[in-house]
């Protein structure tokens, strides 16, 4: 397993893998990739297979996961997340009204700090108690 | 090899910047190996020139097994996990030092001991280098191999050696070992340990896998060295074929779970209605679902122990007056108008009551068939009412109001609420639409949780709607007793005076009241401004009171038409037995003798009695028919023809017909629901007396399955608030159960009072229809088992009986008060540990005490993580910055921003307390790791952090 003598060129990987219907394919395939923009080596796929398949641990997947929702990565959830989370997960069906409540209610549940924004501890612990986030969160390969 | 191998490793580490655990144990590998081998050389050179360290160590950190020195060509490394080999191994060195023990007795116990605590270790160890093994799996699989064929023959080999080679070589081997102090072979084994620990959790850790590759390299060369290989021979491909099984089984499991989803009828179906429509138009899809079931197994018993037996082992149709339609009805028993009120040749077929025989045991089997309908029509009672309780009690476990489902309802529908499995389009739009509407349910209850009110007005409004319905139910209610008093009266006059008005008077005003009162309810309960769960409820309890109305008034129709019919029967039953005795006396007297042959007439022609119980089977029937058909019309006029017109007739009118007026019809829960479960008190009313009923009633269910999903989905729109239902269907199941009670009593009742006709059905010619039971008990069972009826009968042992189940109601209860209240008073707790949790992050000053001096004793300078610069920057960061993907904001997606992307992942936070064991941490101080870094520090979370997850992590920062 010499990634790097496999070491593939650039390609988008995503349309490969089934994955066309997930409304944050774009963020899974930049988080995984070295380079941030979705271009994908040998190593990053198997990073993203070896952090999406089942066997994978919590707490590895909770990382993955918080990147992935991370979408400015600057290592907080904050509201602006949110609400590109929220819109990707509902098409945008919901009223601006709507959004911005389920935003601060999200906020507000799971902020144990107080800084109005989701820091990964934070994250960790909404999600530890989350009864299908493993389930959900894995592909089968 | 080895030399350069060490220099190697030792840059790699470096390089890579391994910390915790990893990194400060290579150094202190490093260094003391190097330590150990200058003190090892000098010895070792005057004994053996070509030994090279690497070997030397590795013997060193084995088992001291005498034997091992065969080997030393090629530094083969021991299998410590094949248990097959170690045993080998054991005995070698058993039959070894036996030998030797000649020469040095006290030598070898010293070895053997050694040895021992060796295999202790390994032992302990062995799940780790499981783990690791699997870790390595298929990148190693073929070397591991190749190191098995190799010991393979190196075991061979060892085996010829002769015995005086091995004593020399234990003597050497004897003094290698002085030149290891314990303390020092310990450590080493410590080591070995947290390489392979890391080996074993490197999974875990969200490394790029370029690192993870070279880090499990290294690790795995360390260990090999100081231990051997991790795999080899039998041992390994047990272990591969396990591994392959487990896998095997996870896939069978997953493959049954489908399976088994895939048995759930309807499943997918009541799935995409949920999806669109909210879980409480799936609430009743579910109960219909349900429904079906319970009719199922009422069906097998029905079908099972009454209706097939007849059909198989009766006598068959045209044998006896009661199954032959009379020969004046005969013309035109097969009519449809006819046969669509269920006379003519329904009247006489096994759909009813009438058409059994009352032969005590029927066929070769001697199926006791009068026992068995009468048991059948008692047991699908017993059944239905174990099953609903049984079921409530399920559900009320599952829990509560549906409302609170934890204290992350929206985090958890925005994080987790995804499948990733999804790669279908068609459910990726279900699974959009069922995201939506989950949120709009939640975002429903959290409007009405934060609606801020007038109470008073709020209160005032409610009790005034609670008057109005009051009034209008005591109305309806009036009406129907009114309307029902002067039908009886138009009973008693002549049919011809009549109009068609007043004939049809009952039926007129219920199903005005039906239609109107509904509606009516529905605008009253605006006041109330109930939750639209709640305000569900309440309108399935009063339109169920307007139900019970019907209910009422049909019944007391039912009896005094079963009473015309028992008068009738009594005279036809007088009549008959008279004209018995005449064509008796006439006979004998005609041809002067006392043997009467059986009047020879045709069964068509006997005269018959009006048979009440078919009667009101009958009625059972036409009225679950016309339901059927009202339900079924009401859905294609109300709402397919409604769509249909809204949706085609837009084009051409002068207003917007689907945001206005008409629109498009809403699901009506509550309507369909009490529609369910009166059509059940009626199947449960009715099946007695017509056994076929069960039978259609599985039609009806089944169809309006298929035609009511349909309809909900391409003619209904989604209500305007969305709302949960409650996560049981309880409310729906407890106005099932009153339905069954209140179907229950007048079956009982018939039963128990009534004499059933003299000339139809299975008990006829018996005085009551529970005699059936008592004959039963007399003639076929034992002696005892009636004295033990006898006894169970006693009212000296039915009132202890009835005393203790009061008793034990009563202490169930009390004990379910009990646990309630811890209930309460846990989640009490859970909310204030909650709460308090908050409180301590937001303010600096910890309301916990006892935390906060905790937190002030910890050496937190000690435990903030690994400076800056141990970990260079990660490359995949910093090719970002360039060029930045789509889906960053510019403003966002900073330089410095990103550098710390990767990293403060694992942004620690001040307050939280160490849980967790991260090995020991070094790191210079003054490592800002606030909640917020600025960008360019807070590096220091490091990598090694984000493993841990924020879980616990170091103390707050105090530079």
């Amino acid at each position: 397993m010499r990634g790097n003598d496999l070491k593939q060129a650039w390609q988008r990987m995503y349309t490969m893998i089934g994955k066309e219907e997930n409304p944050f394919r774009d963020r899974i395939v930049e988080t995984f990739s070295e380079d941030g923009l979705g271009n994908l080596s040998f190593n990053d796929f198997v990073d993203m297979f070896s952090a999406l398949c089942e066997t994978s641990p919590r707490e590895l997947k909770t990382i993955y996961a918080f990147k992935i929702y991370d979408f400015n990565r600057d290592s907080f959830i904050c509201k602006e997340d949110l609400r590109k989370t929220l819109n990707k997960l509902t098409k945008g069906d919901l009223t601006p009204e709507e959004v911005t409540l389920v935003c601060d209610k999200s906020i507000e549940e799971a902020d144990l700090d107080g800084d109005s924004k989701l820091s990964f501890s934070d994250f960790e612990n909404m999600i530890s108690k989350a009864p299908d986030f493993l389930s959900n969160f894995h592909v089968r390969i | 090899m080895p030399p350069k191998r060490k220099s190697n490793i030792s840059i790699n580490i470096e390089d890579v910047g391994m910390e915790v655990d990893a990194s400060d144990s290579g150094s202190e590998v490093e260094a003391r190996r190097k330590a150990k081998n200058r003190r090892a050389k000098p010895q070792r050179k005057a004994k053996r020139v070509s030994d090279d360290d690497d070997e030397d160590e590795e013997e060193e950190d084995e088992d001291q097994s005498p034997r091992k020195r065969g080997r030393k060509k090629k530094a083969k490394p021991r299998d410590s996990e094949d248990d097959e080999d170690e045993e080998e191994d054991n005995r070698n060195v058993k039959r070894k030092s036996s030998k030797a023990s000649r020469k040095k007795a006290k030598d070898e116990s010293d070895e053997e001991s050694e040895d021992e605590r060796e295999k202790k270790k390994k032992g302990a160890s062995k799940k780790d280098k499981e783990e690791s093994n699997k870790e390595k799996g298929k990148g190693k699989g073929k070397q591991g191999k190749d190191v098995g064929a190799e010991k393979d023959k190196k075991k061979k080999k060892n085996r010829k050696l002769s015995s005086s080679f091995e004593e020399e070589e234990e003597e050497e081997e004897k003094s290698d070992e002085e030149s290891l102090s314990e303390g020092e072979m310990a450590a080493l084994k410590e080591e070995v340990e947290e390489k392979k620990k890391l080996i074993a959790t490197l999974r875990n850790k969200p490394w790029r896998m370029k690192r993870r590759l070279t880090l499990l390299k290294e690790a795995q060369d360390f260990v090999e060295k100081f231990e051997g290989a991790l795999g080899k021979g039998k041992g390994r491909k047990l272990f591969a074929f396990k591994v392959m099984m487990a896998k095997k089984l996870i896939k069978f499991k997953r493959d049954f779970e489908n399976f088994k989803t895939a048995c759930i009828p309807w499943e997918r179906k009541i799935k995409d209605v949920e999806s669109h429509f909210g879980s409480s138009v799936a609430s009743y899809f579910i109960f219909l679902r349900w429904m079906y079931g319970l009719n199922m197994v009422l069906l097998g018993l029905m079908f099972g122990l009454v209706v097939v037996p007849e059909v198989l082992m009766g006598l068959p149709y045209g044998s006896i007056p009661r199954k032959t339609v009379p020969r004046e009805e005969q013309a035109t028993a097969m009519d449809y108008s006819v046969l669509s009120d269920f006379e003519g040749y329904f009247k006489y077929s096994i759909l009813f009551y009438g058409y059994y025989n009352n032969e005590r045991q029927i066929g070769l089997l001697k199926f006791r068939l009068p026992l068995s309908y009468l048991l059948v029509g008692v047991g699908i009672f017993g059944y239905s009412l174990m099953v609903v309780i049984r079921t409530m009690a399920r559900n009320a476990n599952e829990g509560g109001d549906g409302g609170d489902e934890g204290d992350f309802t929206f985090s958890w529908k925005m994080f987790t609420s995804w499948d990733y499995l999804i790669g279908n389009s068609e459910t990726a739009d279900n699974k959009y639409a069922s995201i939506t509407t989950s949120f709009k349910e939640s975002i429903v209850d959290e409007q009405m949780n934060q609606k801020d009110e007038n109470i008073h007005l709020r209160r005032f409004l409610r009790v005034l709607a609670n008057v109005l319905i009051l009034l209008c139910l005591g109305g309806s209610g009036y009406l129907i007793y009114y309307v029902v008093k002067r039908s009886q009266v138009f009973a008693n006059m002549n049919k011809d005076d009549l109009t068609w008005m007043e004939k049809n008077e009952v039926e007129f005003v219920m199903s005005l009241l039906g239609l109107v009162c509904p509606p009516l309810f529905e605008a009253i309960a605006e006041l109330e401004d109930y939750h639209p769960r709640i305000a569900l409820k309440w309108q399935l309890g009063r339109i169920f009171a307007l139900f019970l109305g019907n209910l009422y008034t049909f019944l007391f129709a039912l009896f005094d038409e079963v009473n015309a019919k028992l008068e009738s029967e009594k005279d036809i039953k007088n009549a008959t037995i008279l004209a018995l005795h005449e064509y008796a006396a006439n006979y004998s007297s005609f041809y002067n003798t006392t043997v009467v042959p059986p009047q020879n007439v045709h069964p068509a022609d006997v005269i018959r009695g009006p048979c009440w119980e078919t009667a009101v089977g009958k009625e059972f029937v036409k009225l679950t028919v016309s339901d059927i058909q009202v339900t079924y019309l009401t859905i294609l006029v109300g709402d397919f023809l409604r769509a249909v017109i809204v949706r085609f007739l837009n084009y051409c009118w002068c207003w917007d017909l689907e945001a206005g007026f008409p629109s498009y019809g809403e699901f009506d829960i509550s309507g369909n629901v009490l529609g369910l479960i009166f059509n059940q008190g009626m199947i449960w009313m009715g099946a007695f007396y017509a056994p076929g009923l069960v039978g259609l009633n599985i039609l009806r269910l089944l169809s309006s399955m298929y035609f009511q999903c349909w309809a909900v989905m391409c003619t209904n729109v989604p209500h305007e608030r969305v709302f949960k239902a409650s996560g049981s269907n309880n409310f729906y199941m407890g106005l099932l159960l009153l339905v069954l009670f209140l179907s229950l009593l007048p079956v009982v009742y018939t039963i128990m009072t009534l004499s059933p006709s003299f000339d139809c059905g299975p008990f006829s010619g018996q005085e009551k229809m529970y005699d059936v039971v008592m004959e039963t008990i007399d003639q076929d069972l034992p002696a005892f088992i009636g004295n033990i009826f006898l006894y169970a009968t006693n009212p000296g042992l039915i009132m202890p009986a009835v005393l203790l189940m009061v008793l034990a109601l009563y202490y169930l209860n009390a004990v379910s008060k009990g646990y309630q209240q811890a209930n309460i008073d846990l989640k009490k707790k859970m909310q204030m540990a909650r709460d308090e949790e908050k409180n301590r992050r937001n303010n600096k000053d910890s309301t916990n005490q006892v935390m906060k001096d905790l937190e002030d004793l910890l050496p937190n300078k000690s435990l903030i993580p690994p400076a800056a610069e141990e970990e260079p920057p990660p490359p995949d960061v910093v090719v970002d910055k360039g060029s930045r993907s789509p889906k960053v904001k510019p403003g966002a997606a900073g330089k410095g921003v990103h550098l710390q992307r990767d990293v403060s992942l694992a942004a620690p936070n001040p307050r939280d307390p160490v849980t967790r064991d991260l090995g020991p941490r070094r790191g210079p101080p003054g490592n800002a790791m606030g909640p917020q870094p600025g960008p360019g520090k807070g590096r220091g979370g490091g990598r090694g952090g984000g493993r841990g997850g924020g879980r616990g992590r170091g103390g707050p920062p105090r530079p």
